[in-house]
């Protein structure tokens, strides 16, 4: 646990700062992903479009114990890790509108955010797609000798697919540095984890792949922090993946049309007691750390973010329709 | 005449999605073997909510959600149809379905053949496909064509009010398994249909709109684009036929021989991308059924040929368009004198 409130003196000032910084990086992501519902209504943004409100504790917290060379791996619910693992907030939000100034040169739009420079390998729409390519990217590590690692977001769906179990079975024994982050909103869009899966205790299942695995409060942001950097501990100490199950709630719908039939708004609103940001405000004005004022500038320079992003998205440009197939393949002929 | 005239059925207003549900609910009255099961199909509604209302209905033991296993529920529906039981799996697009392509290649497809002709697989697969709504390249592909390329399944493509409310029956009835491809653009289209509307044959192609100079060759998402590609030919003094494939396997080889020996030309439209293709096959059909008919070389309009892009001009780009296939067809009719 980072313990706030028992700090010494000299700790302080940078504890402060990332506690802070953790508050602000949930607030971007919410204001960021309110500013995405509103733009797809005003015609702006298109597709399928999946909100994270209501889970931003979890890539802002386990986002924290990655360093800049590993490699992350997420879901179509992914604009809250791009965002925190520092794909800059213009190229998402241009990236959303489908402007080639966009992270993927606008071609990807929500589901699909790539970014080489903080090695974000994407935004994949097909469920349980990801673990795979995990796998792959610790592999090239190990073969390399990097010391690594790879962190692979997933929903709780993604354990029903045959993917997930062929990918911690192969990780685990060739002893590789992936970090399985299954995020557990409990929805697997209408499918609630007990009507899909016989047994419900994720981390059992982890566990009989001989896969270090523990449940995290995902609602708290410095427990899913503290988890993920013990996690990354392990496996950078070369003892194979490690599996955590954050526990959290989707707030929203599951994309943006859903009527929502397979829950009722009790449960949502009992869900949303727990709102992680809520429950941080609470926690950082308790040890003095946040106060109206230092909400007021957070939110404000949030917002000047997000509107910078939005007035970027706006000024950006089509990708001419000569360029349709280019990237189909290389450009270079050898690598 | 005049008996028929009396029981003139009526009609009644529909959009797709309804006139495919109602197919669903007809099959599990009909059939007590009947039952559907894929992802969200129950509780949810349907992803595209085709299913709305039927777990209310027939109950979770005939609607069943599974969870997101596409290679166990569609493996388990080839099981269950060997069982005796007469599954309709719903995958939620043909994307997902490659989680299933072994289950449907080398099982629902091979088992009778090689079981020596002992085991038949009635089973009926259903999935959305196509692009048109901005899912980019993992949720806008139309693999149909693949599918029309293994011998042992059937492949059919409704692309009307009519055969979204009757093909299933028939598929259901047949002893082989049937795949069933819904363009994701079709749902909502809206139109009249008989109140008394059932199973239409899976054989044989349409002709949509009977013509003399070219024939337009489609299917499914694209014959909305053809029609109106004839409408605007029409308005050219150019009179396409339209022909309708309705079946993509077994192809309805002499319709199209039929119809291209009597315009003497060809344009193909198809969703799909042309290398290897579904109007790859049919061009090669004609060239072995009518060549000598010909009056030009048969033409394709086809997507182009890159994974589908987010932005909509790119998209619109990348599909066959109705412009393009009026262009096509005046190119190809201009080639006669
Ligand atoms: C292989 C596959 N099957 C089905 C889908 C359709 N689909 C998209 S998201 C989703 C639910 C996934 O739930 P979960 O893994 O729990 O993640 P969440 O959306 O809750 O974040 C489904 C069924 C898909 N994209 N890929």
């Amino acid at each position: 646990m980072t313990a706030i409130t028992s700090i010494t003196a000299a700790q302080a000032q940078p504890q402060r700062e990332h506690a802070l910084d953790l508050f602000r990086q949930m607030v971007l992501i919410r204001r960021f992903e309110e500013k995405c519902a509103e733009l797809y209504r005003a015609g702006k943004i298109h597709g399928f479009v999946h909100l994270y409100i209501g889970e931003e504790a979890i890539a802002a917290g386990a986002m924290q114990a990655l360093a800049p060379d590993d490699a992350v791996v997420a879901t179509y619910r992914e604009h809250g890790h791009a965002l925190v693992r520092g794909v800059p907030a213009p190229a998402v939000m241009a990236e959303l509108y489908g402007k080639q100034e966009g992270c993927s040169r606008g071609r990807g739009g929500s589901m699909h955010l790539f970014d080489a420079a903080t090695r974000f390998y994407g935004g994949n729409a097909i469920v349980g797609g990801g673990l795979p390519l995990a796998v792959g990217l610790a592999l090239a590590d190990r073969l390399a000798r990097r010391p690594r690692v790879t962190a692979c977001f997933f929903g709780e769906g993604a354990v029903a697919e045959g993917e997930f179990h062929e990918c911690l079975n192969l990780s685990a024994l060739w002893k590789l540095p992936v970090l399985f982050f299954c995020e557990n909103n409990l929805y697997a869009m209408g499918t609630a984890l007990g009507r899909s899966e016989s047994e419900t205790d994720l981390c059992l299942k982890a566990s009989s792949y001989e896969i270090p695995a523990w449940p995290v409060d995902g609602m708290d942001v410095e427990a899913c922090e503290d988890a993920a950097r013990r996690a990354a501990a392990e496996v950078r100490g070369g003892g194979g993946p490690v599996f955590l199950e954050f526990r959290t709630y989707r707030f929203r719908a599951h994309s943006m049309f859903d009527p929502q039939l397979y829950r009722t708004k009790q449960e949502i609103d009992e869900w949303k007691k727990r709102d992680p940001i809520l429950i941080y405000d609470g926690r950082l004005r308790e040890s003095g750390l946040l106060d109206d004022d230092r909400l007021k500038r957070i939110e404000d320079g949030v917002a000047a973010e997000v509107q910078k992003a939005v007035d970027f998205a706006e000024a950006g440009t089509w990708e001419p329709v000569e360029d349709l197939t280019r990237f189909v393949y290389s450009e270079r002929t050898r690598t | 005449m005049s008996a028929q005239e009396q029981t003139r059925p009526q009609t009644i207003h529909t959009t797709y999605r309804e006139a495919m549900r109602e197919a669903i609910r007809d099959a599990l009255i009909r059939d007590p073997r009947v039952f559907l099961m894929g992802e969200d199909v129950g509780r949810y509604g349907g992803c595209f909510a085709v299913s709305k209302g039927l777990l209310e209905e027939f109950g979770p033991e005939r609607i069943r959600d599974t969870p997101l296993s596409e290679s166990a529920f569609v493996g388990a529906g080839i099981g269950a149809a060997m069982g005796g039981m007469r599954p309709i799996v719903e995958i939620m697009t043909v994307n997902f379905s490659l989680l299933a392509l072994d289950q449907i290649v080398n099982n629902a497809a091979t088992i009778l053949h090689m079981s020596g002709g002992q085991f038949n697989i009635p089973l009926v697969i259903r999935m959305t496909t196509g692009a048109g709504r901005q899912l980019a390249a993992q949720h806008s592909h139309s693999l149909e064509g693949w599918y029309a390329h293994i011998p042992g399944i059937k492949v059919l493509a409704p692309a009307t009010l009519e055969d979204a409310r009757g093909m299933l029956w028939t598929a259901l009835e047949d002893p082989d398994p049937v795949l069933i491809f819904e363009h994701g653009s079709l749902y909502n289209m809206e139109g009249e249909l008989a109140a008394d509307a059932g199973a239409v044959d899976i054989e044989h192609a349409a002709i949509r709109r009977p013509g003399s100079d070219l024939s337009l060759i489609t299917y499914g998402g694209t014959l909305g684009k053809a029609m109106q590609a004839a409408l605007e030919l029409a308005a050219a003094g150019i009179d396409a036929e339209v022909l309708d494939l309705r079946t993509l396997r077994p192809l309805d080889n002499d319709a199209i021989v039929d119809s291209v020996t009597r315009t003497h030309r060809a344009v193909i439209i198809d969703e799909g991308w042309r290398s290897g293709s579904i109007s790859a096959e049919i061009s090669a059909r004609i060239m072995e059924g009518t060549f000598y008919e010909l009056d030009a070389p048969v033409q394709r309009v086809c997507s182009a040929e890159a994974p589908m892009p987010y932005p909509k001009h790119l998209e619109e780009a990348a599909l066959p368009q109705v412009s393009v296939i009026v262009e096509t067809a005046r190119a190809l009719v201009g080639k006669r004198d």
